[in-house]
């Protein structure tokens, strides 16, 4: 087998035939423009989601009281109670795992300052909060363990309440902000965080002593959660568990008798993201495919197309000695040739595509190299697949008919 | 004595069309020898197209011998056919056959593509020749769409040089030209077996006949005539001798 000639036989052919061998690699061009482009915004929205999640905290673990929620049966308020600070202190002193934990209860209403009011709410919470929530102090410090102790009227307070309560750019450090007739010195600010992926603004946040929440502010004895971080990603397993063993204890629970608290973690939280995003990713890919397809079945129809009417070209070439092979492999070519050079265009397209997404629409875009293989190898597959039936219809040609063919 | 390039022996065609069976050849027999001219003629239905398939390999007969250049042809599978084709027929056709937009050089090159033993180099050099040898040299890069019929035939003789056959064939090769351009395709075939090649010339127009060396008649699938003819007419003086076109 002569296979430059072959290739030089087919490109020629090509060549003669530009415009047609570039409306036929469009259908190519688009297919894998859109694989790649559509691949790529699907990913981006997944690393944005997962990207918003670690951002949430480190390797998260978050313990809500009430038994796992049955749709639309209606929770008995006790049960909302199960979790005592009690608890909390047991989970602290016994699990090995868990490298950080805090209480949570919070308390909203109108913070005062001044002649400056914001609605908004305190959290109360421990020292722990700012490592598991990945939150950084700016200015001042978090409170102590002793703040802690004496319920201590003081705070932690997000950049979008020192703009709303302090408008005139005061230092807030030291001044005194209230809640329900309740002062609070203010003796941290946390460093910005932005708004998350639900719009949420994640600096609208007063942290206190959860003492103080209990106490001062709603005289309460249960938490309304409880915040906790594993050592490591993979530790959080062994943390959920031990968490759940500990509490089932405390709990005095039988055996057969469901878990009166929640454990929920940021794996899973992601994973149920993930799941979404791929399923998103899935279908845009399908759809993409689906333009390959046609891009492809356009190959298949032009060639078969081009054999009709290349008839007596054939009946040449075998008349001057070209096997059936060698009109096969011409026309194999031919066609990879148009899927391969639609491929690499589509590429070019599609990644320009991705990148004008990014760059105008503002979109988390994220280029998959796989998808850039795996649309080549499609394409190749395609142009092969495709092409075969057509190239082997001229190869069956008879010399002598596809002579006199008019 | 010569060479014998072809020889038939009893040469049987049968085709089979609906519940017929048609017989194209019924028993041809006889032989060439290398350097002879010979004008194959019979009106349509005389069985001279299903002759010149089975001279070209392009098809093989029911029963009967046929050597071409010394090879048995009857048994040959397909591939091998189209290889024996490359290397020792070249074919010229009533319609030329060229590769459309194409130019001359690559039309005339188009044998030696399918043959992995000749070099690019080698391949053009032969082409160039094959040209100039048909009186192109000066439209190498001329493409078929530009070119008169008589030029086209000319670039498909040179085509059908290129591989050095042991026989060219020739159907009807000035079927579709004027009286003049014929003569001068004519007169190139004349040079040719000047030159010691061997031409087949199939044909309806018994003029023809007279500027060949020998002449087999067909009729109903039997060979009726085979002549030598001692008296060949030069065709480069019947074409001196025709009026010339106004227009020229």
């Amino acid at each position: 087998m002569n296979w430059t000639n072959l290739f030089r036989i087919s490109l020629k052919a090509l060549a003669n035939n530009k415009m047609r061998a570039f409306l036929t690699m469009l259908g190519i061009i688009i297919g894998v423009a859109a694989v790649i482009t559509m691949i790529s915004l699907g990913q981006g929205a997944k690393k944005n989601i997962q990207d918003e999640i670690s951002g949430m905290g480190s390797n998260m673990i978050m313990i809500h009281p009430g038994g796992e929620r049955r749709g639309g049966v209606r929770l008995d308020p006790s049960e909302m109670q199960t979790l005592k600070e009690t608890d909390y202190k047991m989970l602290r002193k016994e699990n090995l795992f868990l490298a950080g934990i805090s209480p949570n209860v919070s308390m909203s209403g109108q913070l005062i300052s001044g002649n400056s009011n914001y609605p908004s709410s305190v959290s109360g919470v421990s020292t722990d909060y700012i490592s598991i929530r990945q939150l950084n102090v700016a200015e001042g410090e978090m409170f102590t363990e002793t703040d802690i102790r004496k319920s201590a009227k003081v705070c932690v307070i997000g950049t979008t309440i020192v703009e709303n309560l302090f408008p005139d750019g005061d230092n807030p450090l030291g001044k005194i902000i209230r809640l329900n007739q309740v002062p609070l010195k203010v003796i941290g600010i946390l460093e910005s965080k932005g708004y998350n992926s639900m719009g949420m603004d994640q600096d609208d946040i007063v942290l206190v002593p959860y003492t103080t929440v209990m106490k001062r502010f709603r005289a309460i004895d249960y938490l309304e959660g409880i915040f906790a971080s594993a050592i490591s990603e993979d530790m959080t397993d062994l943390a959920t568990a031990d968490i759940e063993s500990i509490l089932r204890r405390q709990h005095k629970l039988k055996d057969e008798e469901p878990d009166d608290f929640m454990i929920r973690t940021q794996q899973e939280l992601s994973e149920i993201l993930d799941t979404t995003t791929n399923l998103l990713t899935t279908l845009l890919a399908c759809i993409a495919g689906i333009s390959l397809l046609v891009g492809g079945i356009g190959i298949m129809n032009i060639m078969y197309v081009s054999v009709t009417e290349r008839t007596r070209e054939i009946g040449l070439r075998m008349s001057v000695g070209a096997r059936s092979i060698d009109i096969l492999v011409q026309f194999l070519i031919e066609a990879i040739l148009i899927s391969i050079t639609g491929g690499i265009l589509g590429i070019l397209t599609g990644c320009g595509a991705s990148a004008a997404i990014r760059w105008l629409g503002d979109w988390p875009v994220a280029i998959q190299p796989w998808s850039v293989i795996l649309s080549f190898l499609v394409c190749t597959v395609t142009g092969v697949f495709f092409g075969w039936y057509p190239a082997k219809k001229a190869a069956a040609l008879d010399p002598i008919d596809a002579l006199r063919y008019e | 004595m010569s060479r014998t390039v072809i020889e038939l022996n009893g040469i049987k065609r049968e085709f089979i069309v609906g519940d017929e069976t048609v017989h194209a050849l019924r028993g041809v027999s006889f032989s060439i020898n290398e350097g002879e001219f010979v004008t194959i003629m019979g009106s349509s239905g005389s069985g001279k197209s299903t002759l010149l398939n089975i001279l070209g390999c392009l098809d093989t007969p029911t029963a009967g011998e046929y050597y071409l250049d010394g090879i048995s042809v009857r048994k040959m599978s397909k591939n091998k056919r189209a290889i024996l084709r490359n290397r020792k027929i070249g074919f010229v056709f009533q319609n030329y056959n060229l590769l459309a937009k194409t130019t001359a050089i690559e039309n005339v090159e188009l044998p030696l593509m399918y043959n992995a033993e000749i070099s690019s180099s080698e391949r053009r050099k032969r082409a160039i020749d094959a040209l100039k040898a048909v009186g192109l040299g000066d439209r190498l890069e001329h493409k078929s769409n530009q070119m008169s019929g008589g030029q086209m035939q000319r670039v498909a003789i040179a085509r059908a040089l290129v591989n050095n056959p042991a026989v060219i064939l020739a159907d009807e090769a000035t079927g579709n030209l004027d009286t003049r351009t014929s003569f001068e395709i004519l007169v190139l075939f004349q040079r040719l077996h000047a030159e010691g090649r061997t031409i087949i010339f199939v044909t309806h127009n018994p003029d023809i006949s007279s500027y060949s060396s020998r002449n087999i008649r067909l009729m109903d699938g039997h060979v009726i005539e085979d002549t030598v003819n001692t008296n060949i007419l030069s065709a480069a003086e019947t074409l001196a001798s025709l009026p010339a076109n106004e227009d020229d």
